[in-house]
């Protein structure tokens, strides 16, 4: 089969386009690919994360169809740089910080996704870090404790309670 | 041509030591994506937005804080032309992403080029670190403590659940993404690449080409990195990184072994032709000197050739390609000019050491 663009090389490519339920079928060689940006899987210039991305975004409010819930969500927006929730779920990529704070209620599916995980362990920034690090500390200590308790070690007990006691008093606030 | 010194040489000085597995594995990277607060991403933001970030980040790597880590200098995108630009996305230096759109885009480079400090690119901040062979390990010692310095000096958007914010949502958490590129012929010509790479999936990475040509790794070389960025911590994601690819050299090594005790004629003929091909054609495609560079890379390390060295072959990777040909050969080349030049280039190279 030749490209149906330049009909002069052999198609190389051939996939279906599904754009709002109406099916296109393309078959085209890789250098008129390239040309028109289409979709190829794996390549940075086509097939690119984000439309990847906007694509689970979309079937997260495909799957609601127009319920209430969709629509509120539609019309969430990010206060702080004017980004709609339809624009972030075409672009797959968020417009500043805020968007993070303003769209959290739909993004623990996303991540969920594309992570298998919606919250962060790792690094903690050490300035805006200390106070979170410091709960991360109190809450191992506090589970160290009950461990402690059940396991009848009182004296290992009270020393976990005084360091959660000092922790908690030099937490740094906000 | 320019003067300038990042674009002139095609191998970084941090290329030309081996670093450990250095015949299977070529380099292992860390970037870091890190994000102002209050300011938008650089997708949104304006010009005078773009300008801001680049005077808050642009004088932390200028200081004595970054003296450990060399001399830095900053060039600032929309001062390079587009030939300079294409050297530096071809030497892994900055991304195609920084060089297409570079409204208050800059890179900050240390003397040898390990160290590549990307500013105004998808995300705000993007630090690089590159280490030859295979050193994951140490590129993040690197990176976080360069991270470190700009977190000392800045406000970075993070968040108490998500982490360190990132303009894609793939990025978010951590923002690390950890890999390494491999070389892996006999893998390739014992049809066991599919299996390994499907493998690799599994396990939360993923696997491109070098300069992201897609499943088909150009001159057999793969790169291997993180798909998942939240949820794991950063020595998870390295040490699973650096689990995996050494058990793919593992097999590399097996495979090339049962190579040559099942078929050490073919693959010398094979390893030969290519040296041939190289040292005397007159035409080259891309796609073909990749291919047969790769022979000749295997070929050292199996010990059918005696040279050229590890090092001249990671040099011919990054000359021949259309950037470097149009930077050594001039400026506006045809595509049969630049195989033209890139035949001449092989055998000016290759071809005298008979």
């Amino acid at each position: 089969m030749l490209c149906q663009e330049c009909g002069v090389k052999p198609a190389t490519l051939h996939f279906t386009k599904i754009v709002n339920g109406e099916k296109t079928e393309f078959h085209i060689c890789e250098s008129c690919a390239r040309e028109k940006g289409e979709l190829i899987p794996g390549t940075a210039g086509g097939f690119s994360i984000h439309s990847l991305l906007s694509g689970l975004l979309d079937l997260e409010s495909a799957g609601k169809g127009k319920s209430e819930a969709a629509q509120t969500v539609q019309g969430l927006h990010c206060e702080n740089c004017g980004m709609t929730y339809s624009q972030f779920s075409k672009l797959g990529r968020f417009g500043c910080s805020s968007c993070y704070k303003y769209f959290d209620s739909t993004l623990d599916p996303l991540f969920r996704r594309v992570h298998g995980s919606t919250a962060h362990v790792g690094k903690l920034p050490k300035r805006a870090g200390a106070q979170i690090m410091c709960k991360r500390q109190i809450d191992e200590l506090k589970q160290e404790l009950q461990q402690s308790i059940m396991q009848e070690e009182f004296e290992t007990a009270a020393e976990l309670r005084d360091r959660i006691r000092k922790l908690e008093k030099e937490m740094p606030q906000e | 041509m320019s003067s300038l010194r990042f674009t002139e040489q095609a191998l970084s000085d941090w290329m030309r030591c081996g670093g450990s597995h250095s015949e299977i594995v070529i380099s292992s990277r860390m970037r870091i994506a890190r994000n102002l607060e209050h300011l938008p991403f650089p997708l949104l933001a304006s010009a005078e937005q773009s300008e801001e970030v680049l005077e808050q980040l642009a004088p932390v790597f200028q200081g004595e804080a970054s003296a450990d880590f060399g001399n830095f200098q900053l060039l600032r995108l929309d001062e390079l032309d587009e030939l300079d630009k294409k050297v530096l996305v071809e030497k892994h230096l900055i991304s195609p992403n920084l060089a297409d759109d570079s409204k208050g885009g800059a890179v900050i480079l240390n003397e040898d080029e390990s160290v590549s400090i990307m500013i105004n690119e998808e995300d705000h901040l993007r630090i690089q670190c590159l280490f030859p062979g295979l050193q994951v390990r140490e590129a993040w010692v690197r990176a976080t403590a360069i991270d470190d310095i700009f977190e000392a000096a800045v406000n970075y958007a993070f968040d108490d659940r998500r982490g360190y914010l990132t303009s894609c949502p793939t990025n978010v958490g951590t923002g690390l993404r950890a890999s390494v590129m491999v070389h892996l012929p006999a893998l390739v010509m014992t049809h066991q690449i599919n299996r390994i790479l499907s493998a690799v999936n599994q396990v939360g990475l993923t696997v491109r080409g070098i300069y992201g040509e897609g499943s088909e790794a150009v001159g057999n070389i793969f790169q291997i990195s993180n798909q998942i960025t939240l949820g794991q911590t950063e020595s998870e994601i390295i040490e699973n990184l650096h689990s995996v690819v050494t058990q793919i050299i593992e097999h590399e090594r097996n495979a090339r072994e049962r190579l040559l005790v099942d078929s050490a004629l073919r693959i010398t003929d094979r390893i030969k032709r290519s040296y041939g091909i190289l040292a005397y054609a007159a035409v080259m495609e891309l796609k073909e000197s990749a291919q047969r560079l790769s022979d000749l890379r295997l070929g050292v390390d199996l010990g059918i050739l005696e040279g050229p060295s590890i090092s001249v072959l990671n040099e011919l990777n990054v000359k021949t390609q259309p950037g470097f040909l149009q930077k050594l050969f001039g400026d506006e080349l045809s595509s049969t000019e630049r195989d033209m030049y890139r035949a001449k280039l092989l055998r000016e190279t290759l071809g005298s050491q008979h």
